[in-house]
């Protein structure tokens, strides 16, 4: 199968700016008791599948706590299947803002394995963009399970130089919380895509 | 329909390691960025259609007992995709200081003051023809610290879906003339001057209302173009 696009011109996107420091009282305004659009609880009653934790405290280049992040993720759920509305059920979309500690989590059932580039399955992760004050463009990482045997042949991690794969695999604790801290620049700088 | 997302487009934004942008040079990464192929992760994303949209949640003068101090404005427009096609029923969510260039954020200690009928937090979803409207007043340039004399354009915050998480994107839209133009990092930070062009909204007589508001066009084109699968040859 061919790919073409028809359109002979292309409009220019609007290009991308930092979300600032000032976002929380419209986009995570529950401090303030306006409704959210989203929450860190992504596990809504009576969803089926493995109840997940992940949290974790988003760094700076010196190694400081970042305090005024948004981080979203976006997940299939336990079965892979990616929901097209968020109107019922499982929505696989969820919004956090950082502590003034840096630190953020979701509630969450863990996701299923997925098709990949190639016939290729992906091991089962969560897309997570990062936004914040110094961001001007989204930055998109992926959280992985460091218990999931399918890691292994996972068609994007192996697109990572091995030495920096550990940066997109959240490490399960002795209490079953996921741990997955993100660092935005340094030595164990998170990987971030160009998507 | 699906859509395809060429890499070009992204040419457009600014590179997170602007450092005339003081706050950019701890958190922009320094490695580079790994190509990421478009798989259903990223092909996807969240559909809201009118969840969590309340009746007025577009007209920001109208969130409290009295009316906002400021010069009230529309701003209107249409979310586009790169070929110029109409994204509909699309999420826009909107956050801007108030006519004195203050934030109702608990961390904004700028010492102008806060308007009691003014929150400044809005959303709306786009119609069949991708157009979105607000009603809002006009906010203030604001001090910022980043260097000597800073201060921020006039601008409004602005989150955008789009198809997936490949159109996601978070900018600001500007009003047009403004002399704080060019001592603005973060507007500076896009440095193709077309695409800096496409942040700064036009004033509109015919969106204006006469004896009520001033009118601003601002259409926003997410990422997207139409993907045509073309049929295998027929082989009988
Ligand atoms: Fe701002």
């Amino acid at each position: 199968m061919t790919i073409e696009t028809k359109a002979e011109t292309t409009l220019g996107i609007t290009p991308s700016q930092t979300i600032g420091p000032f976002f929380a009282y419209a986009l995570t305004p529950r401090a303030y008791g306006g409704p959210e659009l989203a929450t860190e609880q992504v596990a809504t009653d009576g969803i089926a599948g493995e109840r997940i934790r992940v949290e974790g405290t988003v760094y700076d280049g010196d190694g400081l706590p970042v305090g005024d992040a948004m981080i979203e993720i976006w997940q299939a759920d336990p079965q892979g299947r990616f929901h097209a509305s968020g109107n019922a059920g499982f929505t696989g979309f969820g919004r956090a803002e950082t502590t003034s500690e840096g630190r953020y989590f979701f509630e969450t059932v863990r996701p299923g394995g997925l098709p990949g580039p190639g016939g290729a399955r992906q091991a089962p992760h969560l897309t997570v963009s990062v936004f914040a004050r110094g961001v001007l463009v989204r930055l998109a990482t992926r959280i992985y399970f460091s218990d999931e045997a399918a890691n292994d042949g996972d068609p994007v991690l192996a697109l990572v130089p091995a030495g920096r794969r550990d940066t997109l695999i959240a490490q399960r604790g002795g209490d079953g919380v996921f741990r997955f801290d993100i660092c935005l620049q340094g030595e164990s700088e998170t990987v971030f895509f160009e998507a | 329909m699906s859509l395809i997302y060429p890499p070009q487009s992204l040419q457009a934004h600014p590179l997170n390691a602007s450092p005339e942008y003081k706050s950019t040079l701890k958190r922009a990464p320094s490695q580079p960025l790994i190509l990421l192929p478009h798989t259903l992760s990223e092909t996807t994303g969240p559909v809201f259609g009118h969840v969590g949209v309340a009746e007025g949640d577009s007209d920001l003068t109208r969130q409290h007992e009295g009316e906002p101090l400021g010069e009230r404005i529309i701003v209107t427009g249409r979310v586009l995709d790169e070929d110029g096609r109409p994204v509909p029923h699309t999420l826009v969510e909107i956050w801007q200081a108030n006519a004195a260039g203050r934030y109702v954020h608990v961390r904004d200690q700028h010492p102008a003051p806060l308007d009691p009928n003014f929150t400044g937090a809005g959303r709306a979803v786009t119609d069949a023809d991708g157009r979105y409207r607000f009603v809002t007043v006009k906010p203030g340039a604001y001090p910022w610290r980043n260097h000597h004399n800073a201060w921020r354009p006039a601008h409004i915050h602005f989150s955008l879906f789009g198809a997936s998480f490949l159109s996601r994107v978070i900018t600001q839209m500007y009003f047009p003339g403004d002399p704080l133009f060019k001592y603005d990092p973060i507007f500076q930070s896009v440095t193709d001057e077309k695409a800096r062009d496409r942040l700064v909204s036009r004033f509109d007589i015919d969106t204006t209302e006469p004896e009520w508001a001033l009118g601003y066009q601002f259409d926003i084109v997410l990422r997207g173009r139409n993907a045509t699968p073309l049929e295998e040859p027929h082989d009988h």
